[in-house]
């Protein structure tokens, strides 16, 4: 299967962990995105993700790139879904494996950090008293550049 | 000559399409597309704020852009 993949399909756990076993690691771990219900106040109904899909993938390959060369063993797939997902539904998937486990807890860490960072994919709540586009989730991010950091061509 | 261009999410939502082809003279830069943009579909509000890609890559503000490329306005991402 693909190892960096936009989906608009429900998400095979199994299948995103079964492309990094590798009989050099010693450790796989993974992390699952899913729908949370409440935030705060806000009640979520369902939640819609809308992806650039060519480029999405293209940079979920760059998160696996740039993950090999922080810790030169590791094995990177990650799958993120597409469409309506309600509460409980899982949005994205990743699996790293390395030879340590101290290496795969980081890196699959450093994947999800960088999704949110880079990674062209949207997702709109709607809520019981409305719907929102979520952007620039903390509030705090402009790009006066033109691109997030650490992406420079 | 022609440039594409890709609108998303809540830009999409405030242009009323996702995507938009303009005639355009060269040399052009990627803030100079933002400002023909807005010419045919109206104020964006927070597009100054969006990302900006050609032909899938982040490119820069004062970046070229050449015939038929295609231009992508990323609103700030909320993946994961």
């Amino acid at each position: 299967m693909k190892m960096f993949k936009i989906t608009s399909e429900p998400i095979n756990n199994q299948d995103v962990i079964d492309s990094v076993v590798h009989h050099n690691a010693g450790a796989i771990s993974v992390f699952i995105g899913t729908v949370r219900e409440m935030t705060g106040q806000k009640q979520t109904k369902f939640l819609h993700y809308e992806a650039y899909v060519p480029m999405a993938e293209k940079q979920l390959e760059r998160i696996g790139t740039e993950i090999q060369e922080k810790w030169p063993s590791a094995i990177t797939a990650i799958t993120h879904r597409i469409g309506t997902l309600q509460i409980s539904d899982i949005a994205v998937t990743i699996a790293v494996s390395t030879p340590h486990r101290q290496d795969a807890f980081e890196a699959s860490r450093y994947a999800i950090e960088r999704i949110k960072e880079i990674v062209p994919i949207w997702k709109k709540e709607h809520y019981t008293d409305g719907e929102e586009w979520i952007g620039n989730q903390k509030g705090t991010k402009t790009y006066p550049a033109g691109h997030p950091e650490g992406v420079v061509k | 000559m022609m440039i594409n261009i890709l609108l998303f999410a809540d830009l999409a939502q405030q242009a009323e399409t996702e995507r938009i082809s303009i005639e355009v003279h060269f040399p052009l830069n990627v803030e100079e597309v933002r400002t023909l943009l807005q010419n045919e579909v109206g104020k964006l509000s927070g597009i100054e704020n969006a990302l900006l890609a050609v032909n899938e890559e982040y490119v820069e503000l004062t970046d070229q852009v050449n015939d038929g490329d295609t231009v992508a306005f990323i609103p700030p991402v909320s993946g994961g």
